[in-house]
């Protein structure tokens, strides 16, 4: 296919309103394949003005007179406005940007097409997360082992080629507990919190279905975990459904562990919300959030409406359960869910951050997030295809990501010296993981960024971020290694509204910036010459 | 009565722990002559709580139980103390004793005038001269052309809630400041709040005109026509009545009112609709319930804020607080302000908007200032909203709260806009109600003077200035073209700015704060910057000296102290570490502890203080011991901790030691 097919004309003449802080924009517009340009020529600042058009959520087009206006609204919540002149060009424009901007084809998208300068193909890609993780539990215990039985992904497309389990369960009984798990997500190993002796699995719910089924190999696997784990040990099954959920998806082949058939293992139930219901929470949001008309009277009743910040508090409570039975009580965790690619990941991923002082460090950080995400198979490409702002019906989005995200925000912002990045690296990954010039984010598992060969053809989005020149934006600059868990206040009265992400582009972000500078200012030593621009320290 | 002579001492009483009310302190309390204070027993911490009771806002006796009787203490600085006190009889003789001395009735009883800092006469005078108006109004650049020092209130002749010293503009004649006092709620006629010299334009204040439903006064009328050309660069000004429009119109029906447009010439009038002190309490009051639900929902918490209007109010104020600075600042024009006496919503409108043209008030001894001016010195009614002394409940309302609310928010838009932190209104809101220090005592200026409080008490700016280093904001940019001048707020209005705060209302469950605080780290870098810095200084002139008598022993020793930086903070911060709260809910198939852990742990998170332990947070001070004579067991540092944060202390500095290990 030709992006020249679908571009219906080649320039216009146009203005660009970026929002009420940024000066308008006026000068040649431009579609080419992947970018929308504006060029308003030589003299101007900038001199080019350029925005992927992967990251155009929703288009909307008026003509009147001899002009028309395009509404641009991006999936990291900005809203651009275009003033076109010429109905034809308005309307073809359009046309170009709804339709290049809703390309499927993975191998068509820029990323593979994305050549920076500075940067060699395959960079970061070497670093392997399951492979590395596992160096660290090997030196820690020797309880588990690194297995490949899923080398082909053909005991779980999801999963990638290595995977850490009970050293004490051979690959065919891994074969057989897959078979016994939605998807093939058998348990296996989040996170071995040495402290404690205890570990952090994950897995999708098992297939009971209405008999009520059992799987020896998978009710070994959960023995051999509890066996290597300290002596006496006892574990908690966290399912992320309640327990009417959990039954109820018997009916439909799924289910939940039998108390029975796990002796030592006691279920929980922590409903999350998931899957459209929250994705419709997100879009509420943004929609309460970009209403100028909206009166202080109902601000806050409006805010509650949107539900999405009792997701945070029950996202962050869940993971605080977790970490607390792990670190407290000696117990082993499993969470799972229906598929287990989802709010699973969100519980064990934020469990770690709060448990684990290196997963709060730059690179531990991105390291998580690579094995715990990317390489543990959640659905980007599904969850991320829209974001706030589009009409179209949801399908599979939903904004799991972006919950995980706003937690860690609030975990930054209760503990504000003990996560190394802030929250220039969190609104970073918030617009990457739905529009990238990167390759990170594409695709939703292993096995299909294998066959679109993502890590030869495109660039990591690691190498992008780990250059020198982001650090200032990336870093927090009052990071301090704290070696203890972060107990975070799960209390309405903590948990705050997201200002920097929902708010970022209807709100002048100068005072916080200002802060910032300051704050670098503080920690570098160099202080007191207002617009001097100290470089960066990594 | 026998109390305030002898401490009564209660044995076997126990403190419970508010976020996990199973836990309990045991312990002894006593109640002195100013302090409720509560040791516990356990011997090597012996944990002390410090409650003044001026502080006390109710007390309540609850239902007894198997375990004894409940009393519950609420505090005006938003504290929650729970006790348990075995015998009913000893509860109920505790509960009558503070009843009666949480509500003293004269002005001796209170605790400046026991309170004693070990300062002499001196000091004590020179402390009361740090703030000084009349040195502020040079500042605004006054006397001038236009402005002049009245003494028309000379020994409070024309109005006794005034100052004595008042700016009014030049060619208002003593005829017409009378004139126009007697058109006015208890006589508080126009007088000069701020002067913006950049433009000329004025802040004036007043209280209603009596103007019913046709009355005229033309010596108010001249008033306000003199305040006009005091500023030649407009010709209005606006009259600003902060009332809803309907209050005011009510007000008429008893002879009193608002200005009418077409009897005062060339005036722009306003109403800006902030409510009264009765609706102001009201709607603290059920903040504050909702501040106090046991783990509330998410929707809870959010519908119970928004119920208690609370943050609508707060936006109401500023509101009123930018219309008049953007009159002043961009339209040049001149404001008179008044509500229905001039000294509660007025003093919170004036303060907001001389905050926001002025620099200077967003420093810290500017601050102090702008309350002295706006404040203390046009007699806001301490006493009776503050509750002082024993009166009239329905004279109390959050009025001063509301102001120091409305600073944090601003702090929280504009975090380099202020030299002072959090901590510095915090404590000043603290000690607004503590009774400790003589500056807020009284209804107005003229009961001050009677009382002879200069001499009798201290000043509370002194001690906050002694300790200006534990109020610094380490983001403060003077320097910065965007804390330069008057502060430019959004053009569009935002509610998301609004936002409830925490450190104030839930102060006392550290669990909820940060965990860590960014100004404290802030600070120590700066410091250890600035000492090295010094250190280096004194190198080099010592190494020039020494390189100009050109001796041959050149060693040049090092003081101790090493110059890596940043080191040593880690520790502390990582004392801020803390426990896990009961994440659990009230789940029943998770086991809420194992049996090898003891209790600690569904405690509430149980931080560390991470304040520096100056922090006069507020009930133990150190500077209070000396106002406690029969106590033989104190530790300052004691009565800081809430207690709920007492158990998990031990426990967490183990921890350290051992995952550092």
């Amino acid at each position: 296919m030709e992006f020249s097919e679908l571009i219906r004309t080649g320039r216009a003449q146009a203005q660009l309103l970026r929002g009420p802080e940024a000066p308008p924009l006026r000068g040649t517009l431009c579609v080419t394949g992947h970018h929308l340009l504006l060029s308003p020529g030589p003299q101007s600042t900038p001199d080019l003005w350029l925005l992927l058009l992967r990251s155009v959520d929703s288009i909307e087009k008026r003509v009147a007179g001899d002009s028309g206006t395009i509404i641009l609204r991006c999936k990291d919540l900005r809203v651009l406005q275009l003033e076109i002149e010429g109905v034809e060009a308005t309307l073809d424009i359009a046309r170009s940007i709804e339709a290049l901007s809703s390309l499927e084809s993975v191998i068509t998208s820029f990323p593979f097409f994305y050549r920076p300068k500075g940067l060699r193909l395959g960079d970061a890609w070497h670093f392997l997360p399951p492979e590395r993780y596992y160096k660290r539990v090997a030196r820690e215990t020797d309880a588990w082992r690194l297995s490949e039985v899923n080398e082909d992904f053909s005991l779980c497309p999801s999963y990638p080629r290595a995977v850490i389990v009970p050293r004490a369960v051979d690959d065919d009984a891994l074969a057989r507990s897959a078979r016994f798990r939605q998807g093939g997500r058998f348990p296996v190993l989040s996170y071995h919190h040495a402290p404690s002796g205890t570990v952090l699995l994950r897995s999708s719910q098992p297939l009971t279905g209405p008999q009520k089924r059992r799987c020896a190999e998978d009710e070994e696997l959960l023995r051999a975990v509890l066996a290597g784990a300290r002596p006496g040990a006892r574990g908690f099954i966290l399912d992320t459904r309640s327990a009417q959920a959990a039954k109820q998806a018997r009916m439909t082949g799924g289910g939940t562990e039998a108390k029975a058939a796990y002796p030592h293992w006691k279920r929980l139930h922590r409903p999350l919300e998931r899957g459209r219901p929250l994705q419709e929470s997100f879009v509420r949001l943004v929609e309460a959030c970009g209403d100028p008309e909206q009166s202080m009277d109902r601000w806050l009743s409006r805010l509650e409406g949107c539900r999405w910040l009792a997701h945070v508090k029950e996202a962050l409570s869940t993971a605080c359960l977790v970490a607390q039975a792990m670190e407290r009580e000696g117990a082993c965790i499993l969470v799972h869910g229906a598929e287990g690619t989802d709010s699973t990941l969100l519980v064990t991923s934020l469990a770690q951050l709060i448990l684990d002082p290196m997963s709060r460090t730059m690179a531990g950080f991105q390291e998580l997030i690579e094995r715990e995400w990317i390489q543990a198979g959640h659905p980007f490409q599904l969850r991320c295809a829209h974001s706030a702002f589009s009409h179209a019906r949801p399908k599979h989005e939903a904004p799991t990501f972006l919950l995980f995200l706003d937690c860690v925000w609030q975990l930054g912002r209760q503990f504000p010296l003990s996560l190394e990045f802030g929250e220039g690296l969190l609104l970073a990954l918030f617009e990457h993981a739905y529009a990238s010039p990167f390759g990170t984010f594409l695709c939703n598992s292993e096995k299909e960024r294998c066959l679109c060969e993502v890590r030869t053809r495109t660039h990591s989005l690691w190498s992008g971020l780990n250059q020198p020149k982001e650090q200032r934006k990336l870093r927090n600059p009052l990071y301090v290694l704290n070696p203890l868990a972060i107990w975070p206040s799960v209390e309405p009265q903590s948990l705050r509204l997201w200002q920097g992400l929902f708010l970022r582009w209807t709100h002048p972000p100068e005072p916080a910036e200002v802060a910032w500078e300051k704050v670098w200012q503080i920690v570098t030593g160099r202080e007191e010459t207002e617009g001097s621009q100290p470089t960066a320290s990594a | 009565e026998q109390h305030t002579d002898t401490p009564r001492t209660v044995e076997n009483v126990r403190l419970v722990d508010r976020v996990s009310p199973k836990k309990a302190a045991l312990g002894t309390l006593y109640l002195t002559a100013t302090h409720v204070i509560f040791v516990e027993n356990t011997p090597d911490t012996r944990k002390e709580t410090w409650i003044l009771h001026s502080q006390i806002s109710t007390i309540e006796k609850q239902a007894t139980t198997v375990t004894g009787c409940p009393l519950l203490i609420r505090c005006k600085n938003f504290q929650i103390i729970q006790l348990i006190i075995p015998q009913e009889r000893d509860c109920h003789d505790v509960y009558i004793s503070l009843i009666r001395l949480a509500r003293p009735v004269k002005y001796e009883e209170l605790y400046c005038f026991s309170f004693n800092p070990m300062l002499d006469k001196e000091e004590r005078e020179q402390g009361w001269m740090l703030i000084d108006l009349s040195e502020e109004y040079k500042r605004m650049g006054l006397p001038n052309n236009y402005w002049q020092l009245s003494d028309v209130n000379r020994d409070y002749r024309v109005c006794d809630s005034y100052p004595t010293e008042l700016y009014v503009p030049k060619s208002a004649t003593a005829h017409i400041i009378v004139g126009s006092s007697k058109f006015r709620s208890r006589r508080r006629f126009p007088a000069l709040s701020y002067y913006y010299k950049e433009n000329h334009a004025s802040i004036c204040r007043s209280s209603q005109p009596l103007s019913g439903f046709s009355a005229r006064c033309l010596e108010d009328e001249q008033m306000l026509q003199v305040i006009r050309k005091a500023n030649p660069g407009s010709d209005f000004i606006y009259v600003v009545d902060t009332r809803p429009k309907l209050n005011a119109m009510a007000n008429r029906a008893a002879g009193k009112g608002y200005e009418n447009e077409d009897n005062y010439s060339n005036i722009k009038f306003q109403f800006i609709g902030i409510e009264n002190i009765h609706v102001m309490r009201n709607s603290l009051q059920k903040m504050l319930e909702v501040c106090e639900l046991k783990s509330p929902s998410m929707s809870d918490f959010l519908w119970g804020l928004e119920n208690s209007g609370w943050l609508r109010h707060i936006k109401a104020i500023m509101d009123a607080g930018i219309f008049i600075a953007k009159a002043v600042a961009e339209e040049g024009a001149s404001v008179l302000v008044h509500c229905s006496d001039g000294w509660d919503r007025t003093a919170q409108v004036c303060s907001v908007a001389s905050l926001l043209l002025d620099p200077h008030y967003r420093t810290l001894r500017g601050f102090m200032v702008l309350i002295e001016k706006d404040w203390i010195s046009f007699g806001h009614k301490f006493n009776h909203r503050y509750g002082n002394l024993d009166g009239d409940p329905k004279e109390i309302s959050p009025v001063i709260d509301q102001f120091i609310e409305c600073v944090w928010q601003l702090m929280e838009q504009f975090p380099c806009a202020f030299e002072f932190n959090e901590r510095f209104l915090i404590h000043i809101q603290h000690h607004i109600y503590s009774c400790q220090f003589g500056n807020f005592l009284c209804n107005s200026q003229k009961e001050r003077r009677e009382l002879k409080i200069q001499e009798r008490t201290y000043s509370l700016w002194a001690h906050l200035w002694k300790n200006r280093a534990d109020y610094l904001n380490p983001l403060f940019r003077a320097d910065h073209s965007q804390t330069q001048g008057s502060l430019h707020l959004p053009t569009t209005p935002c509610n998301f700015t609004y936002k409830f705060w925490s450190g104030m209302y839930n102060r006392f469950e550290k669990g909820m704060q940060p965990r860590q605080s960014v100004t404290d780290y802030l600070m120590a870098v700066k410091e250890e910057t600035q000492q090295l810095e010094e250190e280096l200084e004194a190198l080099v002139e010592r190494l020039e000296k020494i390189q100009k008598v050109q001796l041959n022993d050149t060693k040049v020793k090092s003081k101790q102290s090493e110059p890596s930086r940043h080191s040593g903070f880690s520790t502390s911060d990582n004392s801020t570490a803390n426990t896990p709260q009961d994440y659990s809910g009230n789940m029943k198939s998770f086991p809420s502890r194992s049996p090898s852990q003891g209790d600690e742990d569904s405690a509430l998170i149980l931080t560390q203080d991470n304040l520096k332990s100056s922090d006069p947070d507020l009930s133990a001070n150190s500077d209070q011991e000396s106002g406690v004579e029969d106590l033989s067991c104190r530790s300052p540092s004691g009565g800081e901790h809430a207690p709920s944060e007492d158990s998990g202390k031990d426990r967490d500095s183990d921890e350290a030691v051992f995952l550092t290990a």
